[in-house]
């Protein structure tokens, strides 16, 4: 007999892998899509700043084992994926303060689930980023690399970003409230100038440059075009790695200090 | 089997401090199966945090709870436990449905999405953004959340807040409607006419401490007379106090309170016999009456107002009582 009327408390499962699922994913891949301001400045931005600056006469120029239009388009797909990541990232501080997150602790999903959850989401995004830069290129023909070259810079593109996605969730609890993607928006755009995604750091003076292989966008932007360029001084590598673990600890120390009621 | 006997909800001993803050102070309870229960108490009573550890959104200090004899957390991983919560938030960007899909994609079982969607009255707004539907629709999408892994108790934290008396009304029918399938509720409020009329049990807290377990009828009691209030120099508190009916007797300055149930005979003697102004007579409210319970001090009386955000609980609190 149950205790209740027609519950068996004892009868109840718990779900499976601490509530992930595909529904959930594909929810929130609607809503990213549904924000105007994301689809513009992740998707159809990258891709304009690539036919400005990719596609012109100096595009047809070698880089390693393609041309300079290449080069361009992998940087604006780097962009665009860490805008992207960034925005889903920020999304988690969001959600925490408009209280989703203390709803969704009435539910079996796991905190850890969502994190990870968030974490694919942001990769998945980032894809959709990357790939829309890349179908433009291949549209307009200009971009010459061979074609395992060219999966090899998305994929590390999209490794790349997900240092985005962690510095996506850093600043949106740092800066609290549904705007941090204003001071975001604009900063990543910053750093992406300082770290040679739109405009190459041979234009830049020799102190601009210095401060520049410390900027966090240098390290992953010579990863990303490695396959392309065989170049990726040790440096890069360190800048890389280092802001990654930055961003994710630095993540990880805010929601851990958020001690306020869920 | 064991299980029929198990409680609900068992708090044994339960504490709760937010660093120098006494939340909760102490508390003992059990609620049976089926039990509709009100956690009656003013702003700052310790309500939500109680709630809190029974969902184990937070830890006790001391003590411990018990949800279905399991761990809260236990309970929730199994959908046995729901809540709408005060303070819960929705995401504006999802429609209606989405929002309940997604929600019960994390559970192992639930009823349909299209089930819960009529049962709360919702399904005529299914595919309408949630940064659209008005306060009294986003308490009723809680609802329908809450509904879908047909838990064998519902919390409610101040569930109709915000809601016109229409709105109210319609969502405790369905509450109601819903609860005679054998279902533990369990709702916070500071409102005693709420707790009165779709309550079978009202626990009345305050402090962080019960202060009072009983019926409506019981809770009212408790509730009743009223207090006359007058300028009078040097009042003779003795006879006053011994006028029948009168519970008791404040002086504060030149003002002088007096609780009885009858009213009339206070104001006549204090009229007629004594040079007593500006007199004025008051139904107690609720707030008295957690006064008398809590025994607290003429100072917490006017902060215990004052953290009453809502002007018209003492309006409804007499109207409840007449
Ligand atoms: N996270 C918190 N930090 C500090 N104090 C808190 C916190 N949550 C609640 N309190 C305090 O605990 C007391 C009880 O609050 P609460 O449970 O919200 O009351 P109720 O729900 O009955 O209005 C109040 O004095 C409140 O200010
Ligand atoms: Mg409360």
């Amino acid at each position: 007999m149950s205790a209740i009327q027609g519950i068996d408390p004892t009868a109840r499962r718990v779900p499976p892998m601490g509530g992930f699922n595909l529904t959930v994913l594909r929810i929130e891949m609607r809503r990213m899509m549904r924000n105007r301001r994301t689809i513009i400045f992740a998707l159809i931005f990258p891709a304009v700043m690539f036919l400005v600056f990719g596609s012109g006469d100096q595009g047809a120029e070698k880089v390693g084992d393609g041309n300079v239009s290449a080069y361009v388009m992998v940087s604006m797909a780097l962009y665009g994926g860490a805008l992207i990541a960034a925005a889903t990232g920020a999304g988690v501080a969001v959600e925490r303060a408009l209280g989703w997150s203390r709803q969704l602790r009435l539910t079996p999903l796991h905190p850890t689930v969502y994190i990870l959850i968030k974490a694919f989401v942001a990769l998945v995004m980032g894809a959709v980023a990357i790939t829309a830069v890349n179908v433009v290129g291949l549209i307009k023909g200009d971009p010459q690399m061979p074609t395992d070259t060219w999966i090899y810079c998305a994929l590390a593109t999209m490794a790349c970003v997900m240092t985005f996605a962690a510095l996506g969730v850093f600043a949106g609890y740092v800066v609290p409230g549904e705007n941090v993607m204003q001071i975001l928006g604009p900063g990543l755009a910053l750093l992406s100038f300082l770290g040679g995604l739109f405009i190459p750091l041979s234009q830049y003076s020799g102190t601009v440059r210095d401060i520049a292989y410390w900027s966090p966008m240098y390290g992953v932007a010579e990863v990303a075009r490695a396959p392309l360029t065989h170049e990726l001084p040790w440096y890069a590598i360190v800048n890389a790695v280092g802001w990654f673990a930055i961003f994710v600890l630095g993540a990880a120390w805010r929601m851990s200090k958020d001690t306020a009621r869920v | 089997m064991t299980t029929q006997n198990t409680p609900a909800v068992r708090l044994g001993g339960v504490t709760k401090d937010f660093g120098r803050v006494h939340a909760v102070r102490g508390i003992d309870l059990e609620i049976e199966p089926g039990e509709m229960v009100a956690f009656l108490g003013p702003n700052g009573a310790g309500k939500t945090t109680t709630i809190d550890m029974i969902l184990g959104l937070s830890r006790p200090t001391t003590g411990d709870v018990e949800v279905l004899g399991m761990q809260p957390r236990q309970a929730i991983a199994r959908g046995l436990v729901a809540a709408v919560m005060q303070t819960g938030g929705l995401l504006k960007d999802l429609t209606v449905r989405e929002t309940v899909q997604y929600t019960a994609s994390l559970f192992a079982d639930t009823k349909p999405v299209d089930e819960v969607l009529e049962s709360a009255g919702i399904t005529g707004i299914a595919d309408r953004r949630v940064a659209k539907c008005s306060g009294g629709e986003q308490q009723r999408l809680r609802f329908a959340m809450a509904l879908l892994s047909d838990p064998a108790l519902l919390l409610l934290d101040e569930p109709t807040t915000g809601m016109d008396v229409e709105g109210r009304r319609s969502f405790w029918s369905a509450i109601r409607e819903d609860a005679q399938q054998g279902r533990s509720v369990l709702f916070a409020t500071h409102y005693l006419e709420e707790a009165d009329q779709y309550a079978d049990r009202i626990i009345l807290i305050s402090n962080g401490l019960v202060v009072a377990d009983g019926t409506g009828s019981e809770i009212k009691a408790l509730a009743t007379g009223r207090v006359v209030r007058a300028t009078l120099r040097d009042a003779d508190t003795d006879t006053l106090a011994a006028i029948g009916g009168v519970d008791t007797v404040e002086v504060r300055g030149e003002q002088i309170y007096v609780h009885a149930k009858d009213s009339d005979a206070v104001a006549r003697y204090l009229l007629n016999e004594t040079g007593a102004r500006d007199l004025e007579i008051v139904a107690r409210g609720l707030e008295d009456a957690f006064l008398s319970l809590t025994g607290r001090t003429d100072t917490d009386a006017e902060t215990g107002n004052s953290q009453t955000d809502d002007p018209t609980t003492n309006h409804e609190t007499e109207g409840a009582l007449r």
